[in-house]
């Protein structure tokens, strides 16, 4: 499964929510299916987009946040799962690209390559509902279902150690963070 | 139980007056002997959201995505804390332009009993000064009000961390 296909399968479910990724190639690969004023590239802080999710998720309760996580960035902040856990928004879904590598800086394996279950960690940590999924079609429904349903969910995709051949777009990260919070208080105004 | 500490609860009332009034409605904190007055305070406050972290980076990520909310917000933290939360601070709140009040207990200095406690007192300003993070010592109760209303406006209109480094003569009644 590739990573650029699951999200090509969610991309128009997330017009509507506020999207949070990780640095590299998810945030590469999510511009490269098109830009929105509702997406924010954490192009650092490895392990903070799940943070800054459950930040938007409690101060906005009426609108559904999605994390793109990966497996790096989770494992630098595992506690994470047992805040976002502990006040389980119901309007937050936790994807996690697991391609058991630090791609971006030439594929070391990381721990889930050696057998650390991220979703069981999920699970132990109290995230009320987990999953993993290893096809297209899996990803498909299990994302479908968390994003229109009402419960704190990480879905773990274990995906292919592939990306985009560079990981630079021309969007500035501070074009893209002032462009989000001003998407956000349109919402406010609507 | 929390044990009986002779942590001053009419500081505490005053710092956490002073962040309600400035308009602070999400604090994150991990616990420290001087701030659980303060942590008991936001938690019996049902106009304040209360979010316990297990380290205090996440505290970064959860302001940042409260600022992006238009939502208030305050940190709070050991200088124990503060000194984990470093990467976060310069990945994301440097990087991206977050406004960020810190709010640090100044363990480790003069009359500081716990030797755990006494090496990072030692590197919390220098720290802070290799930052680039303006900060103000709060030692005095009459001073809280107008230092923390002057931090939150200073990080809001610069966009930035700053820091109010809480002192044993304001926090500690010994």
């Amino acid at each position: 499964m590739l990573r650029i296909d699951c999200l090509r399968e969610i991309y128009a479910d997330l017009e509507g929510c506020l999207v949070v990724t990780i640095m590299g190639a998810v945030a590469a690969e999510l511009q490269s299916l098109g830009h929105r004023p509702n997406h924010f590239y954490l192009q650092h802080a490895m392990g903070l987009a799940s943070s800054t999710g459950l930040g938007l998720a409690l101060a906005l309760p009426k609108h559904k946040v999605v994390v793109l996580d990966g497996d790096g960035s989770i494992l630098m902040n595992l506690g994470s799962f047992s805040t976002m856990a502990r006040y389980r928004p119901a309007n937050l879904v936790h994807i996690v690209f697991d391609n058991e590598s630090l791609l971006s800086v030439g594929g070391f394996p990381t721990a889930t390559s050696a057998g650390t279950d991220l979703a069981e960690i999920a699970r132990a940590a109290g995230i009320p509902r987990t999953r993993t999924v290893r096809t297209c079609a899996e990803f498909a429904d299990e994302s479908h279902a968390a994003l229109r349903g009402n419960e704190l969910t990480t879905l773990v995709a274990k995906v292919e150690a592939a990306g985009p051949p560079t990981f630079l777009t021309d969007l500035q990260l501070l074009e893209n963070r002032f462009q989000f919070q001003r998407h956000i208080a349109s919402l406010a105004k609507r | 139980m929390m044990a009986r500490v002779p942590v001053s609860v009419a500081s505490s009332k005053l710092i956490y007056g002073a962040l309600k009034d400035c308009g602070v409605r999400i604090i994150s904190a991990l616990p420290e002997t001087w701030l659980v007055h303060l942590i008991r305070m936001a938690e019996d406050d049902p106009e304040m959201t209360l979010v316990r972290l297990a380290k205090e980076e996440e505290g970064v990520g959860i302001s940042a995505g409260a600022h992006f909310a238009g939502v208030k917000s305050a940190m709070l933290m050991q200088n124990h804390g503060f000194l984990a939360a470093i990467n976060g601070i310069v990945s994301f709140a440097h990087l991206y332009r977050i406004p960020l009040l810190m709010l640090i207990s100044a363990r480790g200095t003069f009359g500081e009993r716990d030797p755990w406690q006494t090496q990072g007192g030692n590197v919390t300003e220098p720290v802070l000064r290799a930052l680039g993070i303006p900060f103000e010592r709060l030692d005095s109760p009459a001073a809280v009000d107008r230092r923390i209303r002057q931090a939150r406006t200073l990080s809001d209109s610069s966009l930035q961390p700053v820091a109010l480094l809480l002192e044993r003569d304001l926090m500690w009644e010994e």
